[in-house]
Order: structure tokens, then C-alpha cells, then sequence
């Protein structure tokens, strides 16, 4: 089998423009929906208590939800959870009363559903309960940043020193704007933006620059190996040479990723959909927007002779 | 010709067998087991201890799949769970005869089935998360201001005390937030207090002020006392909750400290969380004081303070089943003074107590303070979670020496066990507060373990068979070393003990979707050196030697994000970080290393090789 027989390279280069603004359109989007909705953050940011009940029938949420207000607990989230058995109550922080203790207490709201109401007593199981304090979540916010941070000055000082500081630039705007895309999506669909779902961007950034490594690399051999191409050609003929492998292996990870979101659970969705979207903008950004962008900041051939040069004229 | 001299082969061979047997203990599965560790520092678990179960188990006609003896419990596999509950209630009735003064704790648990010899080679199956076997994770946050508060208040009484030796006349010593003021009439005295006090006291910092008349010493905590009060105050909470937690009956509890004030505590299988949340956050101690019993005797003043005006200097409580009181602020004992706590009867009214014993400086206060004060009151105050209670106040009557001291009144036995158990676990030295909980069910951890292995499964059998029909044999080759990678990374995991969890379980299958990255990029360049009509020998070793450094680049791009969530990840992000790391190193061997070896073996020894299977080279123009 060979899916790609591309006789002559594809002028990639000549719709850079095109690529570029797609990519600021759909950027400027995401960056609207995420200062006008904001990321639906989980409880290990927020604080908060979190309860999953596991039911051996379906469970009426209205009853729930007012029998916790009956017992003071206002503002909760009552959901299911991945099936109509399965329950997720979320109860924010309240201020003054004893947080740790809201588990214990929703567990006393809910057996009093089961008696009360005229829900017959269906039984539930406690299946998890997660607190996090006030503190605690202002932390995880921190360092999810200051990771953010190390990550993009880390991959940039890397490629600085492998390549050229045009490509490290280029790179990380390109793969930057990945990750502003996947937050965008989340606040669109105000889908729960969890700590997995922090390393699954994270883990996508180190991926995705991984791609713009593979096409930099391909550049630079190609503007050593060959004379007399222009820099548009050798960035086509980069990207033309590599195509194969880059829709091969994305789309390798992509099984994966789509086994995980078939068979994960709800605890993986999010997890395998923020990886989705980023091994989908990934391809697109790394390649045909971050190659136009080393283009326009002006590399060339004589970047990558020069250093043996003056080294042949020290030893000389 | 593509052949690896034969320490590389060695290496891969060498490399494959030790992964296989350290990922072996994984498929063996656990036995229901019962886990029996030392509680006392003065009964060691040993050979002794060993026999005795043994003897135990037969006496009950259990019989035991086998005991293994480590370095702090012995450990009985069972058949079945049936006989796992039997066998740990007749261990538990052998070991401790009276159930409120345990010496063992014994424990449900679940050892490794794999074979001994597996074992004694430190080969054991990874080490789950909670999340993946259920149980409680929490948090906890120190509040070092209340250590310093608590250090200072024992302060307080040792300052009297000392003062009392050397008949120095003070006229009251109180603590004001942060310090302890101590009064003098004339100026003589304080001279001669600052003189002694400065020898005696190391960690006090003492400067001489004045308010109106008053002359005053005040004293504060140095600042290096401060960070090793703080250090201690979390180390003696560690302590204590390890204590309580011995009581509860858990095997392999995890207490470790978490930056500078915070601890972690994870219960593996602990379904009951109400319980146990309750034996850690009960931050019981004890106080002596005094009860101010001419203020307690005025109406008017006790209804002011029933409405929150005590008398300054005092506190409103009520007695256990009796009458409001107050008590004075000025703490005479604390619960730092005892050495032991058990539940009992008073010898004359046979109502239940606790009988505590102090240490010598505490006795010595105790004897000092009944001396001076016979037919007074004293109260006795149980702190729990910041809320104080007065458990009984007591008339003086006599002189008590000795340090021994006696708690009673209207207490339940029920109630009297659990006192004594709380102050003989000791009691914490700073109040604690717990600000991250994690429970998880056990049906929701066999669950997401089911979740997180089917999917990578399935997804490694669709890339499986992708790579094989794309890339024929070296598709193949691809899949094998994509399958060495997975038992490397398991084998390590497993090695390490290195805590697995969900979101490691989503790493591993990330991981392999992204370390077959690499075989298609050695693929492809062989194709593509195939192209340009190169030998296959030629081929393969130029599609290898091309591939490495790109290889190179993007594993690393790849690790800088993993060790970025290395260093700032907690919870589940760390679990990801670290075996996505691992995966990205194991990758980077067997994706090259190994396939490499595997293609010499098939094709490097063939002088002449006219093809080989790689799919379909498709060239331009033909």
C-alpha cells in the first residue's frame, strides 16, 4: 500500500495567506468565546466538594436536587454521569461551614430521597468524593500555568540551540495557538476543563511541536543538500517529503486517542477529546502555519552554511 | 550488510528477558491476605510473633496459603476472602486479648499470588493508585500559627513554675497572641527573673517594657525556635496520625509530609470515610485549668458570659451534665505532660474513667498546683476540633503526687474508650485542617482499571494491524518493538513502584499512539531511500542513521512537556507526567534499538537482497 504518490511537491507556499488567516480567525475565536464564557473549570481549580453516586436505578434528579436544597444546599449541580444510573453533584465552596463535611452530609441528603420521596428506596453507592479546598485550587491554577510557562520557554531554547531562533518563534506561535484553540473549544461547548485535560494540552503542545520538528528538520537538509531552490521550494519540498508521515502518524495516535474515547469512560472523555482537537489542529497549525511563518521571517540557505564557514576560517 | 555487533544484541536480549520477568508479577493477580504490624515500639514483629500466628491459625483449623515475614509485619496469604475474615479475627483475639490497649494492628489486605522466587527478586506487580483500588486520599494543612499559640500557652505554665523555684514574685504571667507577658512589682525582681529566665529559657526571647506602673517582661519565640516548633509540630502530627491510623487497622496507610506544613494521607482500601475522616480530624487534647469559682458562683456574671461577656482572663463553658462555669484562660497542664491514657473504673463509685499518667515535669506542676490550691476546682478540658468541653471539674482535696491522675465523670465506657484512645495517640501539636479529599468506591476502581486497558488495547490492535497492512513485514517489526516498549515501560513501572492511576493508564496509551511516531518515520525514509534507488542494504541503514535525529528532536520537544508536568503536576497530572516520561525514554530504545535489531536479524545477514517487504514503493514517472 502507498497512500501518498505526489509526483512533483505541492506549492503548499503559495496559499500560505490562506492557511494563516484561516488559522487567526479561528485563533480570535476561540480567544471570543474564551473572555466571553470563560472555561468551565472542575472542582480541583474552583474548590469545592464533588460527589459520584452510583444508583441500582435511575434516579429522578429533580427529587435530588430538591431535597438538597431543602437540606441548604444551594447553587449544587446535579448531572448524570456517563449513564442514567450514575449521578455527579457538584456543591462550590461555602464559606464558614465545615467544607470537608459537605461529602457526609449530601450522603444524608440523598438516603433521605430514597425514604421520603416517593422515589422508592432505590440503593446508591458512594462510588467517589472529591473536596478540594480554597487553597488548594488557586495552587493547581498556578502551577498549570507556570507549567505552561516552562514548557514554551524549554521548547524554545531547545529549538533556538538545535535550529534557528526563526523556527523556535515560529513553532511555538504555531503550536501556542493550538492549545488557545482547544481552551476555546472547551469554552464553547463549556465542556469540564480538568487537571487530565491540563496534561493532555500540555502533553498536545509537546506533541504538536514535535510535528514542526520533523518539517524543520526536513528544511534544513533540504537547504544543505540542494542548491539553487528558493525558499518557498524547499519548505514545500519539506513538507511535500513528510506528508506521508505525518498523516500516518497522526492518525496512529488518532486510533488510539478514538479507543480511549470509545472505551475510556467519562472519566477519560475530555481527556481523549482535548487530545482530539489538538492532533487535529496540530497537523494543520505545524505544518501550514508555522512553515509561512518561518518564510515570512526571513530564513534562508545562508543560515544554515555560514557556521561551517567561519569554523574552516578559525582553523585556518 | 546490517548486522549489530554482539553486545548490542546482547543488550536488546538481555533487555527483553528482564523486562518480561519484571512484568510478569502484573499477570499473577492478588490473594486475599491478613497483614499484622506492630503498634508499641516494645513488641517487635519476628520469628517469635511468626510461630505464634501459625499456632494461632491451626488451633482455628485455617489453613494458611502462606506467611511471609517482612521487615515491620508478617503477612498471611489465604485461599479464600471467607477464610481471610476468619483468620483475622482469631488473630486479632490471640494478639489482643483486651481490644482498647492494642499491641498489633491486624489488617485486611491483598498480597502479590506471583511465585516466590518472582518476589525475591524485588519483582512485583505495579503499584495502583487509588483511584484504580479505591480508598480515601486527604490532604492536610498544619496551622503553625496554632503550634506557636500551643507552644506558648505550655510556655506560660513552665514560666510559672520555674518563677515558683526560685521564689520569684511575679504578679500573673498571660499570653497575648504571640507572647507571654509576665508582670513584676519592682524593677529588682525583674532583673533577677531576666537573669534566670535567659539561662533557663534558650528559646525565649526576653525584652523589658513598661505599661504605666507595670513593669513587664515579655517574651516571644526566637525565630529559629519558631522553625523548629513548626518542623517538629508537623513531624509529631505525622507521628500522631500514624498512631491512629495503626488503630484503625490499615494496611500500608501512606503518611508523608507535603512542603513545608502540609501532610498526605492515603488509605488504601478504606470504604468507611465517615470513620475514618473522624479518627483524623479529631484533633483531641487535654488541658488542665482552673476554675474561677468565685465568678462561677455569681449569677450575674455567669449570665453575662452565657451571652458572651466572660469575665476578662476567663471562659464560659458548661460542665458535661451540669452547670455553667468559668474557667480561667491560664493553662496549668497540657496534654504534652502525659505519657499514658486508659480507659478503667473508679475504684469507688464503679463510674467509667480514664486514669492518665503525666511525665515527671508534669507531675511536679500537678503536685505543685493541688498543693496550693485544695478546695478549689479544677476543670479538666477536652479539646476537639478547636471547640473546648470540660469533662469533669473536680473539687480538690488533697495535695495529688505521683502523676497520677484520674478522669471521671458521667462518661459512657464507650466514651471513656474513645477519650483515652485519643489522648494515648497522642495529641496533635498543631491543629490541622483538611483541605483536599479523594474517595474512591472499589467498584469505581475496578472499573476505570477495566476502562483505562480496554482502551489501550483496542487501540494498540488497530495500530497493530494498520502498521501491518501499511508497512507488510516492517510493519510488523514496527508492532514488535511498539510491543517491547509497553513491556519495557510496564516492567519499569513495575520496578519503580511507581504509583499507577488513571490518568497514567491514559498515558500509556497515549504514549504508545505517539511512540510508533518514530517507526514511521524510519519506514518512510527507507521507502523513500528505496526511491531514489539505493540498495535495500543501503536502504535500511541510511533510513535508520537519517531517522535517528529527527527522532532525537522530537522525543525531546516531547520530554521538556512531560518534565514541565513532572515538576509542577500533583494528583493526577504527576501520574501522567511520570509515566509519560518513562514511556518517552523506553520508546526512544525499542522503537530504534530494538526494530533494528529485529530488521539485522531478518535481512542484514542477505548479500545479495534484491527487495524487501516494506509495501509497495511507488515511484514518480513509472
Amino acid at each position: 500500500m502507498e497512500f501518498f504518490r505526489i509526483r512533483k511537491d505541492i506549492p503548499f507556499m503559495r496559499h500560505a495567506l490562506v492557511f494563516n488567516v484561516i488559522s487567526l480567525i479561528t485563533f480570535l475565536l476561540a480567544v471570543f468565546f474564551l473572555a466571553s464564557r470563560g472555561l468551565h473549570l472542575s472542582v480541583e481549580f474552583t474548590g469545592g466538594t464533588l460527589i459520584e453516586v452510583g444508583y441500582s436505578q435511575a434516579p429522578d434528579l429533580q427529587q435530588i436536587r430538591k431535597q438538597l436544597e431543602v437540606d441548604g444546599f444551594t447553587d449544587t449541580q446535579v448531572q448524570n454521569f456517563g449513564s442514567s444510573r450514575d449521578v455527579l453533584i457538584r456543591v462550590p465552596l461555602s464559606k464558614g461551614a465545615e467544607s470537608s463535611k459537605v461529602g457526609d452530609q449530601v450522603r444524608a441528603s440523598l438516603e433521605k430521597v430514597g425514604t421520603g420521596g416517593t422515589v422508592s428506596g432505590t440503593a446508591f453507592e458512594l462510588k467517589r468524593v472529591e473536596f478540594v479546598g480554597p487553597q488548594v485550587g488557586k495552587e493547581l491554577a498556578e502551577d498549570g500555568a507556570l507549567a505552561l510557562l516552562l514548557v514554551v520557554i524549554g521548547i524554545m531554547l531547545y529549538l533556538a540551540m538545535r535550529f534557528e531562533w526563526r523556527f523556535a518563534l515560529s513553532a511555538i506561535i504555531a503550536n501556542m495557538h493550538d492549545v488557545v484553540i482547544i481552551l476555546g473549544f472547551f469554552a464553547f461547548f463549556q465542556w469540564e476543563f480538568s487537571l487530565p485535560v491540563l496534561a493532555a494540552v500540555l502533553a498536545v503542545l509537546g506533541y504538536s511541536v514535535n510535528e514542526s520538528v520533523v518539517v524543520f528538520d526536513r528544511v534544513r537538509e533540504t537547504f544543505k543538500k540542494r542548491r539553487g531552490m528558493t525558499t518557498p521550494e524547499v519548505l514545500n519540498h519539506a513538507i511535500t517529503s513528510t506528508i506521508s508521515r505525518t498523516i500516518i502518524t497522526h492518525g496512529s495516535t488518532q486510533m488510539m486517542v478514538t479507543s480511549m474515547l470509545i472505551f475510556g469512560g467519562p472519566a477519560l472523555h475530555y481527556f481523549a477529546l482535548a487530545l482530539t482537537i489538538g492532533i487535529l489542529f496540530g497537523i494543520y497549525s505545524s505544518v501550514l502555519v508555522a512553515s509561512p511563518l518561518v518564510m515570512w521571517m526571513g530564513v534562508s540557505r545562508e543560515q544554515f552554511i555560514q557556521p561551517k564557514v567561519e569554523k574552516q576560517e578559525a582553523v585556518v | 550488510m546490517n548486522r549489530y555487533p554482539l553486545w548490542k544484541n546482547a543488550t536488546v536480549l538481555i533487555a527483553l528477558v528482564l523486562g518480561l520477568l519484571y512484568t510478569l508479577p502484573n499477570f499473577f493477580g492478588e490473594a486475599p491476605a491478613v497483614q499484622v504490624a506492630s503498634v508499641k515500639s516494645t513488641h517487635k514483629v519476628d520469628a517469635k510473633l511468626m510461630a505464634q500466628v501459625e499456632e494461632v491459625l491451626k488451633s482455628a483449623s485455617i489453613t494458611p496459603q502462606g506467611i511471609v515475614l517482612d521487615l515491620t509485619s508478617i503477612r498471611v496469604r489465604l485461599a479464600d476472602t471467607d477464610s481471610q475474615i476468619k483468620a483475622k479475627d482469631v488473630i486479632e483475639k490471640a494478639l489482643n486479648p483486651v481490644a482498647a490497649d492494642a499491641s498489633y494492628s491486624v489488617a485486611l489486605n491483598l498480597v502479590s499470588d506471583s511465585p516466590n522466587w518472582l518476589t525475591g527478586m524485588h519483582a512485583l506487580p505495579m503499584y495502583l493508585g487509588l483511584d484504580l483500588r479505591g480508598g480515601v486520599h486527604f490532604l492536610l494543612q498544619v496551622d503553625m500559627k496554632g503550634a506557636l499559640t500551643k507552644r506558648l500557652d505550655s510556655t506560660g505554665a513552665d514560666l510559672r513554675s520555674l518563677l515558683r523555684d526560685k521564689n520569684i514574685r511575679h504578679s500573673g504571667i498571660t499570653r497575648d497572641g504571640q507572647s507571654v507577658t509576665i508582670r513584676f512589682r519592682d524593677a529588682e525582681t525583674r532583673e533577677k527573673a531576666l537573669v534566670y529566665l535567659i539561662d533557663n529559657q534558650p528559646d525565649l526571647q526576653l525584652v523589658e517594657a513598661q505599661d504605666g506602673e507595670n513593669l513587664k517582661l515579655v517574651a516571644t519565640l526566637k525565630p529559629e525556635a519558631q522553625k523548629r516548633i513548626q518542623a517538629f509540630a508537623v513531624k509529631q502530627n505525622i507521628t500522631t496520625l500514624h498512631n491512629r491510623i495503626n488503630e484503625l487497622g490499615v494496611a500500608e496507610p501512606v503518611i508523608q509530609q507535603q512542603g513545608a506544613d502540609r501532610i498526605v494521607v492515603q488509605l488504601p482500601g478504606v470504604q468507611d470515610t465517615a470513620k475514618a475522616k473522624d479518627i483524623l480530624g479529631r484533633t483531641a487534647t487535654l488541658e488542665v485549668r482552673m476554675v474561677d469559682d468565685e465568678a462561677s458562683a455569681n449569677p450575674d456574671i455567669i449570665e453575662r458570659a452565657a451571652r458572651g461577656q466572660p469575665p476578662p482572663g476567663t471562659e464560659y463553658f458548661v460542665e458535661r451534665g451540669g452547670s455553667p462555669l468559668l474557667v480561667k484562660k491560664q493553662v496549668v497542664l497540657t496534654g504534652e505532660r502525659l505519657t499514658d491514657a486508659q480507659p478503667g473504673f473508679d475504684s469507688q463509685t464503679q463510674e467509667p474513667a480514664v486514669h492518665l499518667s503525666l511525665d515527671s515535669a508534669g507531675a511536679r506542676i500537678f503536685k505543685d498546683v493541688t498543693r496550693e490550691s485544695v478546695g478549689k476546682r479544677m476543670a479538666i478540658v477536652l479539646i476537639e476540633k478547636g471547640k473546648g468541653e470540660v469533662v469533669t471539674a473536680p473539687v480538690i482535696r488533697t495535695e495529688i503526687g505521683g502523676g497520677r491522675v484520674q478522669i471521671s465523670g458521667r462518661m459512657s465506657t464507650v466514651e471513656a474508650n474513645d477519650v483515652a484512645l485519643l489522648l494515648r495517640a497522642g495529641s496533635l501539636a498543631a491543629p490541622m485542617e483538611i483541605i483536599e479529599e479523594r474517595t474512591v468506591g472499589p467498584s469505581l476502581g475496578a472499573d476505570n482499571i477495566a476502562k483505562g486497558f480496554s482502551s489501550t488495547q483496542w487501540g494498540f490492535i488497530a495500530i497493530a494491524v494498520f502498521m501491518s497492512a501499511y508497512y507488510l513485514l516492517f510493519g510488523v517489526v514496527s508492532v514488535f518493538a511498539l510491543s517491547a516498549n509497553l513491556l519495557f515501560l510496564i516492567a519499569l513501572l513495575s520496578l519503580l513502584q511507581a504509583t499507577l492511576t488513571l490518568p497514567g493508564i491514559a498515558a500509556v496509551a497515549l504514549t504508545l499512539g505517539m511512540a510508533i511516531d518514530a517507526n514511521v518515520l524510519i519506514n518512510e525514509r527507507i521507502r523513500e531511500e528505496l526511491r531514489g534507488g539505493n540498495s535495500p542494504q543501503a536502504a535500511i541503514t541510511a533510513g535508520y542513521e537519517r531517522a535517528w535525529a529527527t527522532i532525537l528532536d522530537s522525543n525531546i520537544t516531547t520530554l521538556i512537556a512531560g518534565v514541565a508536568l513532572l515538576i509542577f503536576g500533583s494528583g493526577p497530572v504527576r501520574g501522567f507526567a511520570v509515566v509519560h516520561c518513562l514511556g518517552i525514554l523506553t520508546s526512544i530504545f525499542s522503537s530504534v534499538v530494538v526494530s533494528r535489531a529485529l530488521v539485522n536479524l531478518i535481512y542484514g545477514s542477505r548479500r545479495k537482497l534484491a527487495s524487501v517487504s516494506i509495501g509497495q514503493v511507488w515511484k514518480p514517472g513509472v
